[in-house]
Protein backbone atom coordinates (compact mmCIF):
# COMPACT_ATOMS: atom_id res chain seq x y z
CA UNK A 1 0.00 0.00 0.00
CA UNK A 2 1.36 3.50 -0.83
CA UNK A 3 1.35 5.94 1.65
CA UNK A 4 1.66 9.77 2.12
CA UNK A 5 1.86 12.10 5.01
CA UNK A 6 -0.28 15.36 5.09
CA UNK A 7 1.32 18.31 7.13
CA UNK A 8 -1.42 20.26 8.21
CA UNK A 9 -5.23 18.97 8.83
CA UNK A 10 -7.24 22.45 7.68
CA UNK A 11 -9.44 21.81 5.57
CA UNK A 12 -7.15 21.51 2.94
CA UNK A 13 -5.49 18.50 4.21
CA UNK A 14 -8.70 16.77 5.13
CA UNK A 15 -9.81 17.36 1.75
CA UNK A 16 -6.67 15.87 0.05
CA UNK A 17 -6.91 13.10 2.62
CA UNK A 18 -10.52 12.24 2.07
CA UNK A 19 -9.43 12.14 -1.62
CA UNK A 20 -7.10 9.97 -0.87
CA UNK A 21 -8.25 7.54 1.57
CA UNK A 22 -11.07 6.66 -0.88
CA UNK A 23 -8.61 5.83 -3.34
CA UNK A 24 -6.96 3.11 -1.16
CA UNK A 25 -3.77 5.56 -0.45
CA UNK A 26 -2.29 5.26 3.22
CA UNK A 27 -2.69 8.59 4.75
CA UNK A 28 -0.91 9.89 8.16
CA UNK A 29 -2.53 13.44 8.62
CA UNK A 30 -0.09 15.09 10.96
CA UNK A 31 -1.64 18.27 13.05
CA UNK A 32 0.57 20.11 15.29
CA UNK A 33 -2.92 21.35 17.56
CA UNK A 34 -4.80 19.74 19.48
CA UNK A 35 -7.93 19.35 17.08
CA UNK A 36 -8.32 19.78 13.54
CA UNK A 37 -9.77 21.97 11.11
CA UNK A 38 -7.45 24.62 10.99
CA UNK A 39 -8.78 27.89 10.66
CA UNK A 40 -12.47 27.41 10.27
CA UNK A 41 -12.85 26.35 13.86
CA UNK A 42 -12.85 30.00 14.76
CA UNK A 43 -15.16 31.19 11.90
CA UNK A 44 -18.99 31.89 12.82
CA UNK A 45 -20.90 32.29 9.92
CA UNK A 46 -19.68 32.19 6.32
CA UNK A 47 -19.22 34.47 3.65
CA UNK A 48 -20.97 34.40 0.95
CA UNK A 49 -24.15 32.49 2.27
CA UNK A 50 -24.18 32.51 5.89
CA UNK A 51 -23.85 29.39 6.37
CA UNK A 52 -22.32 28.11 9.99
CA UNK A 53 -18.49 27.78 9.89
CA UNK A 54 -18.82 24.35 12.21
CA UNK A 55 -21.21 22.76 10.08
CA UNK A 56 -19.54 22.73 6.68
CA UNK A 57 -16.40 21.83 8.58
CA UNK A 58 -17.96 18.81 10.05
CA UNK A 59 -19.34 17.80 6.42
CA UNK A 60 -15.58 17.83 5.17
CA UNK A 61 -14.36 16.22 8.39
CA UNK A 62 -17.10 12.90 7.59
CA UNK A 63 -15.85 12.79 4.17
CA UNK A 64 -12.61 12.00 6.18
CA UNK A 65 -14.89 8.32 6.95
CA UNK A 66 -12.25 7.63 9.82
CA UNK A 67 -10.00 6.07 7.23
CA UNK A 68 -6.90 8.56 7.65
CA UNK A 69 -4.44 7.76 10.49
CA UNK A 70 -4.77 11.21 12.30
CA UNK A 71 -1.93 12.19 14.48
CA UNK A 72 -2.75 15.21 16.35
CA UNK A 73 -0.50 17.72 18.95
CA UNK A 74 2.70 16.62 16.82
CA UNK A 75 4.37 18.26 14.27
CA UNK A 76 7.19 17.11 11.46
CA UNK A 77 10.68 17.44 13.40
CA UNK A 78 12.96 15.89 10.77
CA UNK A 79 12.27 14.73 7.09
CA UNK A 80 14.66 13.43 4.35
CA UNK A 81 14.25 11.93 0.97
CA UNK A 82 16.01 8.77 0.59
CA UNK A 83 15.74 7.41 -2.87
CA UNK A 84 11.85 7.37 -3.63
CA UNK A 85 10.83 7.39 0.08
CA UNK A 86 10.13 10.04 2.79
CA UNK A 87 11.75 9.41 5.95
CA UNK A 88 10.13 11.45 8.28
CA UNK A 89 10.26 11.76 12.26
CA UNK A 90 7.86 13.33 14.32
CA UNK A 91 7.98 15.45 17.39
CA UNK A 92 7.05 12.35 19.52
CA UNK A 93 9.66 10.59 18.00
CA UNK A 94 7.75 8.04 15.84
CA UNK A 95 9.14 7.58 12.17
CA UNK A 96 7.32 7.25 9.69
CA UNK A 97 8.52 6.36 5.89
CA UNK A 98 5.99 7.36 2.96
CA UNK A 99 5.77 7.21 -0.83
CA UNK A 100 5.20 10.64 -0.97
CA UNK A 101 4.84 14.74 1.56
CA UNK A 102 2.14 16.29 1.12
CA UNK A 103 2.32 19.98 2.35
CA UNK A 104 -1.19 21.58 3.50
CA UNK A 105 0.18 23.92 6.65
CA UNK A 106 -1.95 27.03 5.77
CA UNK A 107 -1.40 30.64 6.73
CA UNK A 108 -1.38 32.52 10.10
CA UNK A 109 -3.44 35.67 10.38
CA UNK A 110 -1.29 38.67 10.60
CA UNK A 111 -0.04 40.05 14.14
CA UNK A 112 -1.94 43.22 14.66
CA UNK A 113 0.67 44.43 17.74
CA UNK A 114 2.96 45.12 14.45
CA UNK A 115 0.81 48.02 13.31
CA UNK A 116 1.57 50.13 16.66
CA UNK A 117 -0.68 53.22 14.79
CA UNK A 118 -3.67 51.17 14.89
CA UNK A 119 -3.43 50.50 18.95
CA UNK A 120 -3.77 46.56 19.03
CA UNK A 121 -3.09 45.78 22.61
CA UNK A 122 -2.67 49.18 23.54
CA UNK A 123 -6.15 50.74 23.60
CA UNK A 124 -9.33 48.53 24.48
CA UNK A 125 -12.17 48.04 22.15
CA UNK A 126 -9.65 47.69 19.22
CA UNK A 127 -10.05 44.11 17.95
CA UNK A 128 -8.94 41.73 15.33
CA UNK A 129 -11.61 40.44 12.56
CA UNK A 130 -10.60 36.95 14.70
CA UNK A 131 -11.76 38.40 17.54
CA UNK A 132 -15.37 39.82 16.39
CA UNK A 133 -15.38 35.92 14.57
CA UNK A 134 -15.32 34.57 18.14
CA UNK A 135 -17.40 37.29 19.39
CA UNK A 136 -20.38 36.18 16.91
CA UNK A 137 -20.36 32.92 17.99
CA UNK A 138 -20.49 33.91 21.56
CA UNK A 139 -23.17 36.23 20.18
CA UNK A 140 -21.61 38.98 22.81
CA UNK A 141 -20.41 41.57 20.55
CA UNK A 142 -19.32 44.38 23.23
CA UNK A 143 -16.62 46.67 24.13
CA UNK A 144 -14.71 45.86 27.29
CA UNK A 145 -17.14 48.15 29.29
CA UNK A 146 -19.63 45.24 28.42
CA UNK A 147 -21.83 48.14 26.27
CA UNK A 148 -22.71 47.55 22.85
CA UNK A 149 -21.13 49.50 20.58
CA UNK A 150 -22.64 52.60 19.11
CA UNK A 151 -20.07 53.05 16.38
CA UNK A 152 -17.95 50.48 14.43
CA UNK A 153 -15.47 51.00 12.16
CA UNK A 154 -13.58 48.28 10.05
CA UNK A 155 -10.19 48.74 8.73
CA UNK A 156 -9.30 46.60 5.30
CA UNK A 157 -5.87 46.05 5.14
CA UNK A 158 -4.32 45.37 8.07
CA UNK A 159 -0.77 43.88 7.51
CA UNK A 160 -1.46 43.23 3.79
CA UNK A 161 -0.15 45.87 1.30
CA UNK A 162 1.43 47.23 3.52
CA UNK A 163 5.26 47.63 2.31
CA UNK A 164 6.29 48.86 6.21
CA UNK A 165 5.73 45.24 7.63
CA UNK A 166 7.00 43.62 4.51
CA UNK A 167 3.66 42.51 3.21
CA UNK A 168 2.84 43.73 -0.08
CA UNK A 169 0.46 41.60 -1.47
CA UNK A 170 -3.52 41.54 -0.89
CA UNK A 171 -4.39 38.99 1.42
CA UNK A 172 -8.11 38.45 -1.16
CA UNK A 173 -10.24 37.40 1.94
CA UNK A 174 -10.53 40.32 4.22
CA UNK A 175 -12.75 42.65 2.15
CA UNK A 176 -15.26 39.84 1.63
CA UNK A 177 -15.10 39.15 5.25
CA UNK A 178 -15.12 43.00 6.31
CA UNK A 179 -18.30 43.42 4.00
CA UNK A 180 -19.93 40.40 5.78
CA UNK A 181 -19.03 41.62 9.83
CA UNK A 182 -20.02 44.54 9.40
CA UNK A 183 -23.56 43.90 7.72
CA UNK A 184 -23.61 41.34 10.75
CA UNK A 185 -23.19 44.27 13.43
CA UNK A 186 -25.78 46.03 11.67
CA UNK A 187 -28.04 43.43 12.22
CA UNK A 188 -27.06 42.59 15.63
CA UNK A 189 -27.22 46.52 16.29
CA UNK A 190 -29.83 47.96 14.21
CA UNK A 191 -29.13 51.40 15.32
CA UNK A 192 -24.91 51.31 15.27
CA UNK A 193 -23.19 53.59 12.72
CA UNK A 194 -20.79 51.32 10.58
CA UNK A 195 -17.72 52.65 8.46
CA UNK A 196 -15.45 50.51 6.37
CA UNK A 197 -12.09 52.33 5.78
CA UNK A 198 -11.26 50.46 2.25
CA UNK A 199 -8.10 51.50 -0.63
CA UNK A 200 -9.90 48.94 -3.17
CA UNK A 201 -13.04 46.76 -2.37
CA UNK A 202 -12.24 43.35 -3.93
CA UNK A 203 -15.40 42.14 -4.20
CA UNK A 204 -13.74 39.20 -6.99
CA UNK A 205 -16.16 36.16 -6.75
CA UNK A 206 -20.11 35.11 -7.17
CA UNK A 207 -22.47 36.61 -4.71
CA UNK A 208 -19.73 39.21 -3.24
CA UNK A 209 -21.26 42.67 -4.85
CA UNK A 210 -24.46 41.64 -3.74
CA UNK A 211 -23.26 41.35 -0.16
CA UNK A 212 -21.83 44.79 -0.68
CA UNK A 213 -25.08 46.18 -2.13
CA UNK A 214 -26.79 44.40 0.72
CA UNK A 215 -24.05 45.73 3.04
CA UNK A 216 -24.95 49.26 1.68
CA UNK A 217 -28.71 49.67 1.03
CA UNK A 218 -30.56 46.87 3.63
CA UNK A 219 -27.42 47.26 6.02
CA UNK A 220 -26.67 50.65 6.04
CA UNK A 221 -22.57 50.02 5.83
CA UNK A 222 -21.07 53.43 5.05
CA UNK A 223 -17.88 53.17 2.97
CA UNK A 224 -15.07 55.51 3.13
CA UNK A 225 -12.65 55.33 0.40
CA UNK A 226 -9.26 56.09 2.28
CA UNK A 227 -6.84 54.16 4.56
CA UNK A 228 -6.45 54.96 8.22
CA UNK A 229 -3.27 56.73 8.99
CA UNK A 230 -3.59 56.04 13.13
CA UNK A 231 -6.13 55.44 15.86
CA UNK A 232 -6.04 57.44 19.27
CA UNK A 233 -7.94 56.78 22.71
CA UNK A 234 -9.56 59.88 23.89
CA UNK A 235 -10.32 61.33 27.24
CA UNK A 236 -13.29 59.48 27.49
CA UNK A 237 -11.59 56.12 26.15
CA UNK A 238 -13.21 56.50 23.08
CA UNK A 239 -11.12 55.70 19.63
CA UNK A 240 -10.45 58.73 17.64
CA UNK A 241 -9.04 57.71 13.77
CA UNK A 242 -7.88 59.26 11.02
CA UNK A 243 -8.04 58.75 7.80
CA UNK A 244 -8.53 61.01 4.65
CA UNK A 245 -12.01 60.61 2.64
CA UNK A 246 -9.96 60.21 -0.76
CA UNK A 247 -13.27 60.61 -3.08
CA UNK A 248 -13.88 63.85 -1.04
CA UNK A 249 -10.61 64.79 -1.10
CA UNK A 250 -10.94 65.87 2.77
CA UNK A 251 -9.08 64.75 5.75
CA UNK A 252 -11.26 62.59 8.19
CA UNK A 253 -11.89 62.35 11.69
CA UNK A 254 -14.38 59.98 13.69
CA UNK A 255 -14.51 58.74 17.32
CA UNK A 256 -15.96 55.42 17.75
CA UNK A 257 -16.37 52.83 20.62
CA UNK A 258 -14.98 49.57 18.66
CA UNK A 259 -12.56 48.99 16.10
CA UNK A 260 -12.26 46.09 13.91
CA UNK A 261 -8.49 45.44 12.16
CA UNK A 262 -8.93 43.30 8.53
CA UNK A 263 -5.83 41.00 9.72
CA UNK A 264 -4.70 39.46 6.23
CA UNK A 265 -2.93 36.07 5.80
CA UNK A 266 0.85 35.06 6.13
CA UNK A 267 2.06 31.47 5.37
CA UNK A 268 2.01 29.74 8.64
CA UNK A 269 5.53 29.95 10.49
CA UNK A 270 6.09 26.67 11.49
CA UNK A 271 5.11 25.43 7.62
CA UNK A 272 7.65 27.75 6.65
CA UNK A 273 10.23 26.80 9.00
CA UNK A 274 9.27 22.69 7.04
CA UNK A 275 9.46 23.98 3.98
CA UNK A 276 12.62 24.94 4.39
CA UNK A 277 14.17 21.87 5.36
CA UNK A 278 12.30 20.75 2.08
CA UNK A 279 14.01 22.98 0.14
CA UNK A 280 10.28 24.87 -1.09
CA UNK A 281 10.97 27.44 -3.04
CA UNK A 282 8.86 30.60 -1.50
CA UNK A 283 7.84 33.77 -3.48
CA UNK A 284 8.75 37.53 -2.46
CA UNK A 285 4.99 37.02 -0.57
CA UNK A 286 7.17 34.46 1.39
CA UNK A 287 4.00 31.89 0.59
CA UNK A 288 4.64 28.47 -1.42
CA UNK A 289 5.76 28.47 -5.05
CA UNK A 290 4.66 25.60 -6.83
CA UNK A 291 6.49 25.06 -10.24
CA UNK A 292 4.38 27.48 -12.20
CA UNK A 293 1.34 29.73 -10.97
CA UNK A 294 -1.01 27.59 -13.74
CA UNK A 295 -1.30 23.86 -13.92
CA UNK A 296 1.56 23.11 -11.95
CA UNK A 297 0.62 24.62 -9.00
CA UNK A 298 0.36 21.83 -6.69
CA UNK A 299 4.31 19.91 -7.30
CA UNK A 300 7.66 21.35 -6.29
CA UNK A 301 10.44 20.61 -7.52
CA UNK A 302 10.98 17.44 -5.36
CA UNK A 303 9.67 14.14 -6.75
CA UNK A 304 6.56 13.55 -4.62
CA UNK A 305 6.49 16.41 -2.96
CA UNK A 306 3.07 18.15 -3.22
CA UNK A 307 1.38 21.40 -2.23
CA UNK A 308 -2.05 22.42 -1.19
CA UNK A 309 -4.72 24.86 0.13
CA UNK A 310 -3.41 28.41 1.66
CA UNK A 311 0.38 27.66 1.94
CA UNK A 312 0.24 28.44 -1.78
CA UNK A 313 -1.41 31.98 -1.20
CA UNK A 314 -4.85 33.60 0.48
CA UNK A 315 -7.76 31.55 -0.91
CA UNK A 316 -11.29 31.10 0.39
CA UNK A 317 -12.99 28.08 1.27
CA UNK A 318 -13.93 26.37 -1.86
CA UNK A 319 -10.96 27.73 -3.56
CA UNK A 320 -8.74 25.62 -0.65
CA UNK A 321 -11.14 22.63 -1.24
CA UNK A 322 -10.58 23.01 -5.06
CA UNK A 323 -6.77 22.93 -4.75
CA UNK A 324 -7.14 20.17 -2.67
CA UNK A 325 -8.67 17.93 -5.06
CA UNK A 326 -6.12 18.77 -8.03
CA UNK A 327 -3.30 18.29 -5.24
CA UNK A 328 -5.13 14.73 -4.05
CA UNK A 329 -5.01 13.81 -8.13
CA UNK A 330 -1.77 14.58 -8.86
CA UNK A 331 -0.43 12.51 -5.66
CA UNK A 332 -2.70 9.77 -6.79
CA UNK A 333 -1.34 9.78 -10.43
CA UNK A 334 2.39 10.27 -9.17
CA UNK A 335 1.98 7.38 -6.47
CA UNK A 336 -0.29 5.00 -9.51
CA UNK A 337 2.37 5.70 -11.78
CA UNK B 1 -29.25 74.95 -21.88
CA UNK B 2 -26.74 73.26 -19.73
CA UNK B 3 -28.39 76.30 -17.49
CA UNK B 4 -31.67 75.29 -17.53
CA UNK B 5 -30.52 71.95 -15.06
CA UNK B 6 -28.93 74.64 -12.85
CA UNK B 7 -24.91 74.03 -13.60
CA UNK B 8 -23.24 75.91 -16.25
CA UNK B 9 -20.14 73.75 -18.27
CA UNK B 10 -16.57 74.77 -17.87
CA UNK B 11 -14.29 73.42 -20.33
CA UNK B 12 -11.52 74.61 -17.86
CA UNK B 13 -12.59 72.22 -15.49
CA UNK B 14 -11.89 69.16 -17.56
CA UNK B 15 -8.75 67.36 -17.21
CA UNK B 16 -7.61 66.87 -20.91
CA UNK B 17 -5.27 64.51 -20.99
CA UNK B 18 -4.53 65.08 -24.79
CA UNK B 19 -2.65 68.19 -24.21
CA UNK B 20 -1.37 67.65 -20.90
CA UNK B 21 2.39 68.40 -19.68
CA UNK B 22 3.93 65.63 -18.25
CA UNK B 23 7.21 66.60 -17.43
CA UNK B 24 7.43 67.48 -14.52
CA UNK B 25 5.73 63.94 -13.65
CA UNK B 26 8.60 62.58 -15.22
CA UNK B 27 10.98 64.28 -13.85
CA UNK B 28 9.83 63.62 -10.03
CA UNK B 29 10.15 59.40 -11.11
CA UNK B 30 13.44 59.87 -12.34
CA UNK B 31 14.73 62.09 -9.28
CA UNK B 32 12.72 59.89 -6.69
CA UNK B 33 11.56 56.68 -8.35
CA UNK B 34 8.79 55.51 -5.18
CA UNK B 35 6.95 58.92 -6.72
CA UNK B 36 5.19 55.53 -8.80
CA UNK B 37 4.32 53.59 -5.96
CA UNK B 38 1.36 55.46 -4.58
CA UNK B 39 -1.99 53.76 -4.67
CA UNK B 40 -3.71 56.76 -3.47
CA UNK B 41 -4.70 55.26 -0.44
CA UNK B 42 -4.75 59.03 1.37
CA UNK B 43 -3.16 58.31 4.98
CA UNK B 44 -0.24 60.93 4.14
CA UNK B 45 -3.37 63.53 3.78
CA UNK B 46 -5.09 61.92 7.03
CA UNK B 47 -1.79 62.38 9.11
CA UNK B 48 -0.09 65.81 7.58
CA UNK B 49 -0.19 68.61 9.71
CA UNK B 50 -0.43 71.27 7.20
CA UNK B 51 -3.09 69.25 5.34
CA UNK B 52 -5.46 69.29 8.52
CA UNK B 53 -5.51 73.15 9.30
CA UNK B 54 -4.64 74.15 5.10
CA UNK B 55 -5.68 73.28 1.62
CA UNK B 56 -3.05 70.91 1.09
CA UNK B 57 -3.50 67.46 0.46
CA UNK B 58 -0.15 65.66 -0.70
CA UNK B 59 -2.63 62.29 -2.28
CA UNK B 60 -4.08 65.01 -4.41
CA UNK B 61 -0.82 67.04 -5.57
CA UNK B 62 0.84 63.98 -6.32
CA UNK B 63 -2.06 63.25 -8.41
CA UNK B 64 -2.54 66.46 -9.96
CA UNK B 65 1.48 65.99 -11.07
CA UNK B 66 1.07 62.61 -12.63
CA UNK B 67 -2.04 64.46 -14.59
CA UNK B 68 0.01 67.18 -15.77
CA UNK B 69 -2.15 69.54 -13.39
CA UNK B 70 1.03 71.55 -12.21
CA UNK B 71 0.35 75.19 -12.12
CA UNK B 72 -2.18 75.96 -9.41
CA UNK B 73 0.81 73.70 -6.80
CA UNK B 74 2.95 76.53 -7.31
CA UNK B 75 2.01 78.08 -4.14
CA UNK B 76 0.87 75.23 -2.17
CA UNK B 77 3.80 73.04 -2.27
CA UNK B 78 5.25 75.57 -0.15
CA UNK B 79 2.94 74.65 2.70
CA UNK B 80 5.05 71.55 3.18
CA UNK B 81 6.87 71.69 6.67
CA UNK B 82 8.93 68.74 5.48
CA UNK B 83 8.30 66.77 8.61
CA UNK B 84 8.24 63.74 7.62
CA UNK B 85 5.13 62.08 9.10
CA UNK B 86 3.24 61.15 5.61
CA UNK B 87 6.47 58.96 4.53
CA UNK B 88 6.13 57.51 8.33
CA UNK B 89 2.64 56.42 7.54
CA UNK B 90 2.79 55.53 3.85
CA UNK B 91 2.01 51.54 3.05
CA UNK B 92 3.73 51.95 0.07
CA UNK B 93 7.09 53.05 0.97
CA UNK B 94 6.85 56.25 -1.11
CA UNK B 95 9.49 58.63 -0.12
CA UNK B 96 6.66 61.50 0.27
CA UNK B 97 9.64 63.89 1.47
CA UNK B 98 11.71 63.64 -1.03
CA UNK B 99 8.80 63.70 -3.69
CA UNK B 100 7.73 67.19 -2.25
CA UNK B 101 11.60 68.32 -2.30
CA UNK B 102 11.28 67.70 -6.42
CA UNK B 103 8.29 69.04 -6.88
CA UNK B 104 8.87 72.17 -5.38
CA UNK B 105 12.25 72.58 -6.71
CA UNK B 106 10.87 71.75 -10.44
CA UNK B 107 7.96 74.42 -9.79
CA UNK B 108 10.33 77.07 -8.81
CA UNK B 109 11.28 79.16 -11.39
CA UNK B 110 13.25 79.01 -13.50
CA UNK B 111 14.27 74.79 -13.08
CA UNK B 112 17.70 75.02 -14.29
CA UNK B 113 18.80 71.25 -15.46
CA UNK B 114 21.91 70.60 -13.29
CA UNK B 115 19.77 71.38 -10.38
CA UNK B 116 17.98 68.54 -10.54
CA UNK B 117 20.76 65.90 -11.45
CA UNK B 118 21.79 66.06 -7.82
CA UNK B 119 19.92 62.42 -6.19
CA UNK B 120 18.48 62.98 -2.88
CA UNK B 121 18.15 59.75 -1.03
CA UNK B 122 17.85 57.46 -3.94
CA UNK B 123 15.54 55.08 -2.66
CA UNK B 124 15.21 50.57 -3.37
CA UNK B 125 12.22 49.64 -2.52
CA UNK B 126 12.97 46.78 -1.52
CA UNK B 127 14.75 47.58 1.73
CA UNK B 128 11.89 49.31 3.59
C1 LIG C 1 -10.89 36.34 9.21
C2 LIG C 1 -11.09 35.30 8.12
C3 LIG C 1 -12.39 34.88 7.82
C4 LIG C 1 -12.61 33.94 6.79
N1 LIG C 1 -13.89 33.63 6.46
C5 LIG C 1 -14.12 32.85 5.37
C6 LIG C 1 -15.46 32.64 4.90
O1 LIG C 1 -16.43 33.12 5.52
N2 LIG C 1 -15.63 31.92 3.74
C7 LIG C 1 -14.56 31.42 3.03
O2 LIG C 1 -14.77 30.83 1.96
N3 LIG C 1 -13.28 31.58 3.49
C8 LIG C 1 -13.05 32.28 4.63
N4 LIG C 1 -11.74 32.47 5.05
C9 LIG C 1 -10.66 31.72 4.39
C10 LIG C 1 -10.49 30.31 5.04
O3 LIG C 1 -10.24 30.47 6.41
C11 LIG C 1 -9.36 29.54 4.34
O4 LIG C 1 -9.70 29.34 2.99
C12 LIG C 1 -9.08 28.17 4.97
O5 LIG C 1 -8.93 28.24 6.36
C13 LIG C 1 -7.81 27.58 4.36
O6 LIG C 1 -7.57 26.28 4.84
P1 LIG C 1 -6.11 25.65 4.88
O7 LIG C 1 -6.28 24.22 5.23
O8 LIG C 1 -5.37 25.97 3.65
O9 LIG C 1 -5.33 26.43 6.04
P2 LIG C 1 -5.58 26.52 7.67
O10 LIG C 1 -7.02 26.70 7.97
O11 LIG C 1 -4.63 27.56 8.11
O12 LIG C 1 -5.10 25.09 8.18
C14 LIG C 1 -3.74 24.72 8.22
C15 LIG C 1 -3.53 23.68 9.30
O13 LIG C 1 -2.19 23.21 9.24
C16 LIG C 1 -1.66 23.12 10.56
N5 LIG C 1 -0.20 23.21 10.48
C17 LIG C 1 0.54 24.25 10.01
N6 LIG C 1 1.86 23.97 10.06
C18 LIG C 1 1.96 22.71 10.56
C19 LIG C 1 3.05 21.88 10.84
N7 LIG C 1 4.31 22.27 10.59
N8 LIG C 1 2.79 20.65 11.36
C20 LIG C 1 1.52 20.25 11.61
N9 LIG C 1 0.45 21.01 11.36
C21 LIG C 1 0.66 22.22 10.84
C22 LIG C 1 -2.32 24.27 11.28
O14 LIG C 1 -2.29 24.09 12.67
C23 LIG C 1 -3.73 24.24 10.69
O15 LIG C 1 -4.56 23.37 11.42
C24 LIG C 1 -11.51 33.39 6.08
C25 LIG C 1 -10.20 33.78 6.42
C26 LIG C 1 -9.98 34.74 7.41
C27 LIG C 1 -8.58 35.18 7.72
S1 LIG D 1 -8.84 41.64 0.34
FE1 LIG D 1 -9.29 43.80 0.65
S2 LIG D 1 -8.78 44.13 2.84
FE2 LIG D 1 -7.79 42.23 2.22
S3 LIG D 1 -5.73 42.85 1.65
FE3 LIG D 1 -6.98 42.76 -0.24
S4 LIG D 1 -7.70 44.85 -0.53
FE4 LIG D 1 -7.00 44.68 1.60
S1 LIG E 1 6.34 66.35 5.27
FE1 LIG E 1 4.96 67.91 4.41
S2 LIG E 1 3.40 66.71 3.34
FE2 LIG E 1 4.44 65.31 4.76
S3 LIG E 1 3.22 65.35 6.63
FE3 LIG E 1 4.82 66.88 6.88
S4 LIG E 1 3.88 68.79 6.17
FE4 LIG E 1 2.60 67.13 5.40
S1 LIG F 1 0.37 57.44 1.89
FE1 LIG F 1 1.68 56.78 0.16
S2 LIG F 1 0.38 55.47 -1.11
FE2 LIG F 1 -0.97 56.59 0.28
S3 LIG F 1 -1.62 58.39 -0.91
FE3 LIG F 1 0.18 59.00 0.30
S4 LIG F 1 1.95 58.63 -1.03
FE4 LIG F 1 0.22 57.54 -1.92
Amino acid sequence: MKSVVIVGAGIAGIEAAAKLTKSGVKVFLVEKEKEIGGHLRQWDRLFPTQENAQKVLEDIIDGLDNRAEVLKNVTVQHVEKKGDKFEITLTNNRSLTTDAVLMATGFDTFNARRKEEYGYGIYDNVITSTELEEMFKTERVLCTNGKAPERVAFVHCVGSRDAKVGNRYCSKVCCVTAVKQASEVKQLYPEAEVYNFYMDLRMFDRKFEDMYHEAQTSCGVQFVRGRLSEAAETKDGRLQIKAEDTLLGKPLKLTVDMLVLMTGMEPCSSGVALAKKLKIEQGSDRFFNGQNAYNLRNFTSTQGLFLAGTCTGPKTIPETLADARAAAAEVLSYLTK
Amino acid sequence: MSSKFGYTKLDSGTVNLDNANFDVAKKVAQQERSFTYCIACGSCTATCSAGNFTEYNLRKIQLMVRRGEVEPLRETITRCMLCGKCQMVCPKGVSTRNVVLQISKLLKQPVAKEQLTDKLHPTDDRKI
